[in-house]
């Protein structure tokens, strides 16, 4: 029918077998494995038969085993099935947008959780991915935010005694 | 008469003011957890583990054993109101749950439910007690090579048994074996894929990986594909039950525990199958065949009750012999060693305080399920109805917590965040988040077994083969790779056409 279509490596191709690319991530990986395992040096630490090379070597070579009967798998028409959930909508394209600017918000509180302080760096959390995930009360957001930050901040470092870091915010107190 | 004793003395530890409380506590939290959409028991468990870093062990498990139980209700009242199940133990609830549900009915489905899993929950605790000091007892004696061939039994059973596509659950098994790789050999102290990094030599926490897959990677899925009207819960009364329901349901409910409780206990991954199982027995057995997937009260009075023997079930294999077949079992044992407490035939003996402490809260929690969601079943429904944004945000939100309480390091944000990604990547293209868990958790505890096994048999291969436990394991190792062939092989052979190169094969499972 449409060349583009059936003509293998175009981008429709591809794009029709992007599961490929999980294959790929599985082979790097299992490269990785064998490379870390063969620099293990086991000639003075070795206890029992068994070295700690043996393990990593059968999961690599396992890795790319699969890897292989994966990408067999999907060039014979196997697709991996999509998860469903209750909020998943599967009809409608990904919406990379939302995906990164929720990536952005998880970083941002992985930056500034040591300059700040959990509480400012929690509530940047919180408000970046309600904002990310389309919530654009400008009064109630921030204010929810704060309140559950501040709250779950006193409830680990104060009563259960799990150490969150203040930030320069609760020196001040 | 023994383990009689030891649950009395259970009941008088579970029984102060509190571990009541506590109880209570993991009840409400768990039941809320679990009705929030998007969050099933296992990432319950796990979102709320940093909250009991402060508590001693004993109270933590007892709040562990409420989560557990009052997620799995949670997730049933899902299902029935808004047809969308959140984990696959209560799929099966949804398919005369909500039609009951949209006739009106949704109390009495709601209550068949609650009742159902409170006889399931009461006869699996039973049988648990009756059961688990016997297989700790035997499993004592049990050595290296048969800990190693259970374990293999259990990474063949959650890859092969559940999902769709063997080549995909293998992937995620290793991905987790991978994971699990990180950090020092525990007998050599060599370093592997630490790349020189402080950080990764202690390992990566299982507590970090189960909360990137579960919570992270569920978060930015959701994300890519968020519904943008979310489905209307139907509101419901007080759940109750008239006279006719009772006759309908007594029955379900008495059966569904025999078939939940063995599925349960083997490595076979939950209870997806047996809860499906009990649907179709139901249907069989009916007098209202034709009400099955219309509103019949026994489609969902037997499976919930299955769900719930099966959970208790599943603790039969997680206590005695640290292997956890489900994803809540899994990071249930991840909070035991976060403890340093190792799940196995000795926690009996070494910690009987705690794990009869642990059961007889099991049947506490039961009870207050009962007592507390056949009123406030209206209340949990209105949970339903809280905006998406600020679900996920917040399970971000407490994942970040979570993560960052283990060891108070930025490190472990990064490694969850990239875990995470992983996580979301594998639902995608249909990658099962289970075995890559159950590899992250069991594949440590494999190898040095299995090392073990060898260092005892002086390097030779038969030293993993030498007692009949482990023959008869790897048997059903083998029966189970061998599934798919010997089903075809019994199979009548099928029209030739198939063997053309068709682009629209169905799935080929390698």
């Amino acid at each position: 029918m449409h060349e583009a279509v059936n003509k293998p490596l175009s981008r429709a191709w591809l794009r029709e077998r992007s599961e490929l690319g999980v294959s790929a991530v599985l082979v790097a990986l299992g490269v990785l494995v064998l490379v870390d395992a063969i620099r293990i040096h086991t000639d003075f630490a070795q206890r029992g038969p068994v070295g700690p090379k043996a393990v990593p070597i059968v999961v690599g070579v396992g890795l790319i085993v699969v890897a292989a009967l994966l990408a067999r798998d999907v060039l014979r028409g196997g697709r991996g099935e999509a998860e469903g959930g209750e909020d998943v909508d599967l009809s409608a394209p990904a919406d990379w947008r939302t995906v990164l600017l929720l990536c952005g918000a998880f970083l941002a509180n992985a930056a500034l959780i040591g300059v700040v302080g959990f509480p400012i760096s929690g509530a940047i959390l919180f408000w970046g991915a309600a904002y990310a995930l389309g919530s654009r009360d400008f009064v109630r957001d921030p204010l929810l935010a704060a309140g559950l930050s501040v709250a779950t901040f006193v409830l680990f470092n104060n009563l259960l005694g799990v150490p969150l870091p203040g930030g320069p915010l609760v020196g001040m107190f | 008469m023994d383990s009689f004793n030891n649950l009395l003395e259970g009941f008088a530890t579970a029984l102060t003011p509190t571990h009541l409380a506590l109880a209570a506590l993991g009840v409400l939290l768990g039941t809320a957890i679990g009705v929030l959409p998007g969050i099933g028991p296992a990432m319950a468990v796990a979102l709320l583990l940093p909250v009991t870093y402060g508590l001693e062990p004993t109270g933590a498990f007892i709040m562990f054993a409420g989560i557990y139980y009052g997620g799995m209700f949670g997730g049933s009242t899902t299902s029935i109101l808004l047809n969308t199940p959140g984990e696959s133990a209560s799929v099966v609830a949804a398919i005369d749950g909500n039609p009951m549900a949209r006739k009106g009915r949704g109390s009495q489905a709601l209550a068949a439910a609650a009742i159902g899993h409170f006889v399931g929950g009461i006869i699996g605790t039973v049988l648990l007690v009756l059961l688990a000091p016997t297989v700790a007892k035997f499993a004592v004696d049990i050595g290296a090579p048969d800990f190693f061939a259970i374990m293999v039994l259990a990474f063949i059973a959650v890859t092969s048994v559940l999902g769709a596509s063997r080549v995909r659950g293998f992937a995620s098994l290793l991905i987790g074996l991978t994971i699990g790789l990180v950090g020092l050999d525990e007998m050599t102290g060599q370093q592997r894929l630490t790349f020189g990094s402080l950080h990764l030599a202690d390992g990566i926490d299982v507590v970090v990986v189960a909360v990137a897959l579960f919570a992270v990677g569920e978060s930015l899925w959701v994300a890519a594909h968020l519904r943008r009207k979310p489905g209307r819960p139907i509101p419901v009364d007080r759940a109750f039950l008239g006279r006719e329901d009772w006759r309908r349901s007594w029955k379900p409910w008495l059966r569904g525990p025999v078939i939940g409780f063995p599925f349960g206990a083997i490595p076979a991954g939950g209870a997806e199958i047996p809860t499906f199982l009990s649907y179709v027995a139901e249907k069989r057995l009916s007098k209202h065949r034709e009400e099955f997937g219309k509103g019949a009260i026994e489609g969902v009075a037997g499976p919930e009750a299955t769900a719930s023997a099966s959970a208790a079930g599943t603790l039969v294999s997680m206590l005695t012999l640290g292997l956890p077949t489900t994803a809540v079992a899994a990071v249930m044992l991840a909070a035991f060693q976060q403890y340093g407490i190792q799940p196995g035939p000795l926690l009996f003996e070494r910690e009987s305080a705690l794990v009869w402490g642990l059961i007889a809260s099991l049947f506490i929690g039961l009870c207050l399920l009962l007592v507390l969601n056949l009123p406030l079943a209206p209340v949990w429904a209105k949970l339903l109805r809280i905006p998406r944004p600020y679900l996920y945000a917040g399970i971000l939100f407490f994942a970040s917590v979570g993560a960052y309480a283990v060891n108070a390091d930025v490190f472990d944000l990064l490694v969850m965040f990239v875990i995470g990604v992983l996580g979301f990547v594998m639902r995608r293209y249909g990658l099962p988040v289970l075995p890559a868990i159950i590899g992250v958790i069991l594949g440590p505890a494999a190898e040095q077994q299995m090392r073990r096994a060898l260092q005892l048999s002086d390097g030779s291969l038969t030293g993993l083969v030498n007692t009949p436990f482990a023959l008869v394991v790897y048997g059903i190792v083998v029966v189970l790779l061998l599934w798919p062939l010997l089903h075809r092989l019994f199979r009548k052979p099928t029209p030739p056409t198939e063997a053309s190169p068709e682009p629209e094969r169905p799935k080929v499972d390698a």
